[in-house]
């Protein structure tokens, strides 16, 4: 594994909101290394003037109309939640906006 | 109290037909099925959620409905497990993951409902891999299903519990998910039929993303009759799925004959890599359908070793983002972490996903990251386009292709985990076709003798797009003029 | 990126240092559209709702549920791009916008990226100033976190699916003014389209300001963006302190103290802005197609559909009434203030075949009411009587049936009880008297004492009897005929007094 690997693996992970401690970085980085270069054959293609597969159909437009529908009970929603006050789920305080 | 003497003989269609024609009843099927679960499960771990009262009250009504001569399904007493990243509301589906410990949906997805509809019963929810991220089972957080076939193998993956499910006789049929082979290779390692169909064709509403591109629900069966049936159920469309194909159930070929087929055999599936004794089983059953009356068309798919990257950019990228609503706010357990908002996401996703799922999101998440996107997953998106291409071409001039859907018989449990990249590459015959979209049925053709066990081995028949019901004709008339099916193999003997 | 006309010479004179600095202003603007449901599932928004009871598997992103586009959201964005001069993409498709927060039930946020369904068109401004738009998408809304409650944040999902579309200037601005003007002509046409409500107060108007200052002659400096901006006045004094702020940094000549590329913060009380978050922790995002949703076409019969259901904008309709109706400038502007209360002159002036007399007692009397607390209706929509009402009371001022300040109490009583005119004329006794008996017995006793008046007008001081008047119409409950009232006052001072 390479100083860049890990250091790659460390900020992805950071991105990923995935708390990697030392060891599990390291193990992360050295298998990370390895993956990569096994597909580093996707590099020597030459797909300059092929149109990317963005999915798997030949759909589009597909739309719904505009009609509501009842929405869930407010106890059938909040009930997976690990902390919830009967109206909100309750999370650690937060100040300022997304980040 | 273990029911109907001749459950663990039938397959679906013939469950029915003995419930409706009152040979035997509801009831007592899933009577037999529970009590098969409940003496064999314990050495296979198919099951996380065994739902006996609420399966064997099902059955009572079915019974009840038939006495007082109301119509009945086409499913009508037939129990079915499904995969737990199934939503069915009120029972708990947790994927496999810690993350999702003890999650119970508030809906119930579409093609679930079509089943019961029909009067299926389910009677339970299996292991798998994380997220369905694996390709033996053993990246699930709760257990590592068996192979019946050798309890030290596994069953394949990810959909380990639901193919040894089946496997084992505990359901005649049961669903998994199919995104890079998921349940084509179990099928394949465990002697039973699995289908990946065309991508569209049945509604992912209801069924917990991996990779969004590439998911299909996807049955196992017994048989392909079964199988033809299970579809014409599930599929069609479903206004849910914004990428669900607007068609009708899939309707079953009435012919009976692969008099005429072109079968392409493309090269590369059988180079080096293949086992050998996997290939001479499949060759044989290739020579099985020749003698049918099909013909073999030497085939390219030349982009064929450049899927597995292809397929791990993709999957991996989309799985990163459809991963990070396990936040630990609205479901799954909470880990407060430094107490700060951020600190408790990342504490929860840290000590809620096992390594496989960690590994995967950091790829995807490098992949798709400002300066590698155009390098990594533009290019797997357009790579994937050549391998469409591929596949599009060589159905100019051939009607089925057929290869091996696994290059070897089930592995051992534990001989691949810790080697990502040799894991990936046990999923380079099956993913492919994920990436290309196109319909796919792993059928039992053989067997394969591996330190004293007899290991089934699969024929893949892969179909052009919207060609669902021609391949599964296929395997059904192959089904038929071989044995491979019947060869039901002692659990009760198997292993210890 | 100069302006289009050679008007006075813009920007900031330091006073310290004389240099002339010139502002750079561009607006990112999210408007809530008014469709029934959310963006990409069957649930309803209503504002005020109580919390966490309009969400479904889809909005609070319970894993397995999937979205699906609503045919109307895309409709009423393509009516706007109409309205706005922009153009219409053939061809769009939704992309996934990675972050985490705890209003972002998915992780991400369904938006558009490298395709949005518009781009180009622009506001004019009253100057003549175009402000060009580069792009507007269409997005869904996040959730609402609130943490001024108890020692947690507390999550409330109805919001969170809710269809946004976003617009995006060139920076084109360099006052607050201008950008204030732009803000307003902006939610006038929104509204006039029936696309968006644009209250702020109700979040359904939100606005991010990006601004940087250069010296003139010199070449554009470090943007910073302003957020947490409440209402439009908000916007224009966040600007002004940003403008500001930035000079004086710059002109410290401490390049530490350099505006840097950051995003910050207004707080409205203390009038001043804080950093939120420097260009080092800006996100990546991880934009990529989302592969749940299909490519959509917009062609051009679909587009034509919608731009032949737009109303004639307020910048068109002030000028055909200046033109038409012969109404001032600042008339055209009161009217054309909302397309309801523009709507609702139109069908007077047509009722009444008075466009004056109806520019009148809309933009004074009811606009009046309507302002007035103690009358319930608060808007245009609220009004319990009809245009054909209104016409109504201005044909019976105009017939002198009653007269123009009764028909204001008439009007008044038609706020209250939601009563006709005529039936209200009738129950109270408002119609006009003209009966000479009558109005002489009136005028008799309001001379009884008037001495010093008599004397005046006798003098040949007509107008002197306008002193008189008052008690009269005050004897009369106001329904005297001033006219009549005036020649009989005269008629009885100059012949028989
Ligand atoms: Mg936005
Ligand atoms: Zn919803």
């Amino acid at each position: 594994m390479t100083q860049s690997d890990l250091d790659i693996v460390k900020k992805t992970a950071k991105l990923a909101r995935l708390e990697l401690g030392e060891a599990e970085a390291a193990k992360f980085g050295e298998q990370f290394g390895r993956i990569l270069h096994a597909f580093e054959k996707l590099a020597k293609l030459d797909v300059a003037n092929v149109e990317p597969m963005t999915g798997a159909t030949a759909l589009s437009d597909v739309v719904r109309d505009d009609r509501s529908k009842p929405s869930l009970a407010r106890e059938r929603v909040l009930a997976n939640a690990p902390k919830q006050d009967g109206e909100y789920y309750d999370v650690p305080k937060t100040v300022g906006g997304e980040s | 109290m273990s029911g109907f003497a001749d459950y663990p003989k039938l397959d679906a269609t013939s469950l029915a037909d003995a419930i409706v024609s009152k040979r035997t009843s509801a009831s007592a099927v899933v009577e037999a099925a529970l009590a098969r679960i409940a003496a064999l499960d314990p050495r296979l771990s198919a099951f996380h959620t065994v739902l006996g009262d609420a399966a064997r009250a099902r059955a009572r009504s079915l019974d009840e409905a038939l006495a007082k001569g109301e119509p009945t399904g086409r499913l009508h007493g037939v129990p079915f497990a499904l995969k737990s990243n199934m939503c069915v509301e009120g029972v708990e589906t947790n994927c496999g993951s810690k993350i999702l410990a003890g999650y119970r949906p508030p809906y119930t997805a579409p093609f679930v409902q079509r089943l019961l509809d029909e009067g299926a019963v389910l009677v339970g929810m299996t292991h798998m891999d994380e997220f369905a991220m694996g390709s033996s089972g053993e990246n699930s957080a709760y257990a590592a299903a068996r192979n019946p076939w050798d309890l030290a193998r596994t069953p394949g993956g990810s959909s380990s519990g639901s193919c040894a499910a089946v496997a084992a006789r505990f359901v005649p049929f049961s669903l998994g998910s199919d995104t890079g082979g998921s349940v084509r290779q179990p099928a394949a390692l465990a002697g039973i039929v699995g289908f990946k169909p065309t991508y569209g064709r049945i509604t992912r509403y209801g069924l917990v993303a991996f990779g969004s591109s590439l998911d299909q629900v996807s049955p196992f069966t017994r048989s392909s009759r079964d199988m033809e049936l299970v579809m014409s159920v599930i599929s069609g469309a479903d206004e849910h799925d914004s990428t669900c194909l607007d068609l009708a159930p899939l309707e079953p070929e009435r012919s009976d004959s692969v008099r005429g087929l072109r079968l392409g055999v493309p090269k590369e599936y059988f180079a080096s890599g293949l086992d050998a004794d996997v290939r001479r089983e499949v060759e044989a059953a290739i020579g099985k359908l020749v003698e049918l009356g099909a013909t073999t068309v030497p085939i390219e798919l030349p982009h064929t070793e450049y899927a597995i990257p292809t397929y791990y950019v993709v999957a991996t990228a989309e799985a990163s983002s459809n991963l990070a609503r396990y936040d630990g706010i609205r479901y799954g357990p909470r880990k407060p972490g430094d107490g700060s908002l951020q600190g408790m996401i990342a504490a929860t996703r840290e000590a809620g996903f096992g390594p496989e799922v960690k590994r995967r999101i950091l790829l995807g998440t490098y992949v798709l990251s400002s300066g590698y996107y155009d390098a990594w997953y533009v290019r797997a998106l357009k790579v994937r386009r050549l391998i469409r291409n591929d596949f599009d071409r060589a159905f100019e001039s051939v009607d089925l292709v057929v290869c091996p859907t696994s290059p070897t018989a089930a592995f051992k449990i534990g001989e691949k985990a810790d080697d990502p990249v040799a894991m990936y590459l046990s999923d380079v015959m099956t993913v492919p076709t994920s990436l290309a979209g196109l319909p796919a049925v792993s059928v039992p053709c053989g067997f394969v003798s591996l330190e004293g066990k007899r290991l089934p081995v699969g024929l893949q028949i892969i179909g052009p797009s919207l060609a669902d019901a021609r391949v599964l004709r296929a395997a059904r008339v192959f089904e038929s003029a071989t044995k491979h099916q019947a060869a039901i193999y002692s659990l009760e003997g198997a292993g210890a | 990126m100069s302006p289009t006309t050679s008007a006075p010479a813009i920007g900031v004179v330091s006073k310290k240092t004389g240099v002339r600095w010139i502002p750079v202003i561009g607006l990112e603007v999210h408007c809530q559209l008014k469709t029934e449901t959310k963006l990409f599932c069957s649930c309803r928004y209503e504002f005020g709702a109580s919390p966490n009871t309009l969400t479904c598997p889809v909005c609070t992103a319970q894993p397995g549920a999937l979205p699906v586009l609503n045919r109307e959201a895309l409709a009423l964005a393509v009516r706007v791009a109409g309205a706005l001069g922009a153009d219409v993409a053939a061809r769009t498709k939704f992309d996934r916008k990675n972050y985490f927060y705890c209003d972002l039930p998915k992780g991400y946020q369904i938006s558009q990226y490298d395709q949005p369904f518009c781009t180009g068109g622009g506001v004019t401004l009253a100057s003549g100033k175009r402000v060009r738009l580069v792009r507007i998408h269409l997005e869904e809304d996040a959730g609402k976190a609130i943490h001024d409650r108890g020692d947690m944040t507390l999550v409330d999902l109805n919001r969170a699916g809710v269809p946004l579309i976003e617009s995006v200037t060139h920076a084109d601005m360099q006052t607050s003014d201008e950008a204030y003007e732009y803000l307003t002509a902006l939610k006038e046409i929104l509204q006039y389209v029936g696309a968006s409500d644009c209250d702020m107060e109700k979040g359904s108007l939100r606005c991010d300001v990006n601004v940087s200052v250069h010296p003139e002659g010199e070449g554009w400096r470090t943007k910073v963006e302003l957020k947490n901006l409440n209402s439009f006045k908000n916007v224009k004094d966040a600007i002004e302190h940003e403008i500001e702020r930035q000079i004086e940094a710059y002109e410290s000549g401490d390049k530490s103290k350099f505006p840097v590329q950051e995003t910050r913060l207004y707080d409205a009380t203390t009038q001043t802005t804080r950093t939120m978050r420097s260009k080092e922790d800006a996100h990546d995002y991880r934009y990529f197609p989302e592969p749940d949703l299909v490519p959509f076409h917009l062609d051009p019969a679909f587009v034509e559909k919608q731009r032949s259901m737009l109303p004639e904008l307020p910048a068109a309709r002030r000028a055909r009434y200046q033109s038409q109706f012969g109404l001032s400038a600042y008339d055209a502007g009161v009217l054309t203030s909302s397309r309801a209360l523009a709507d609702f002159f139109e069908t007077t002036v047509k009722l009444s075949g008075n466009p004056k007399e109806s520019a009148n007692w809309i933009a004074n009397g009811v606009l009046a009411n309507l302002s007035d607390p103690a009358i319930t209706a608060k808007s245009v929509d609220e009004l319990p009587f009809r245009a054909h009402d209104l016409a109504e009371l201005i044909e019976l001022v105009a017939n002198q049936t009653i007269h123009n300040n009764v028909g204001r109490t008439v009007l008044r009583g038609m706020f209250e009880s939601g009563k006709s005119p005529r039936q209200i004329v009738k129950e109270q006794g408002l119609e006009q008297v003209s009966d000479e008996g009558q109005l002489e017995s009136w005028c008799r006793e309001a001379l009884v004492g008037k001495d010093k008046v008599i004397a005046d007008v006798k003098a040949g001081k007509t107008k002197a009897v306008a002193a008189l008047m008052g008690p009269v119409m005050k004897a009369s409950k106001g329904s005297a005929n001033p006219q009549k009232v005036q020649e009989i006052l005269l008629r009885i001072i100059q012949t028989e007094l």
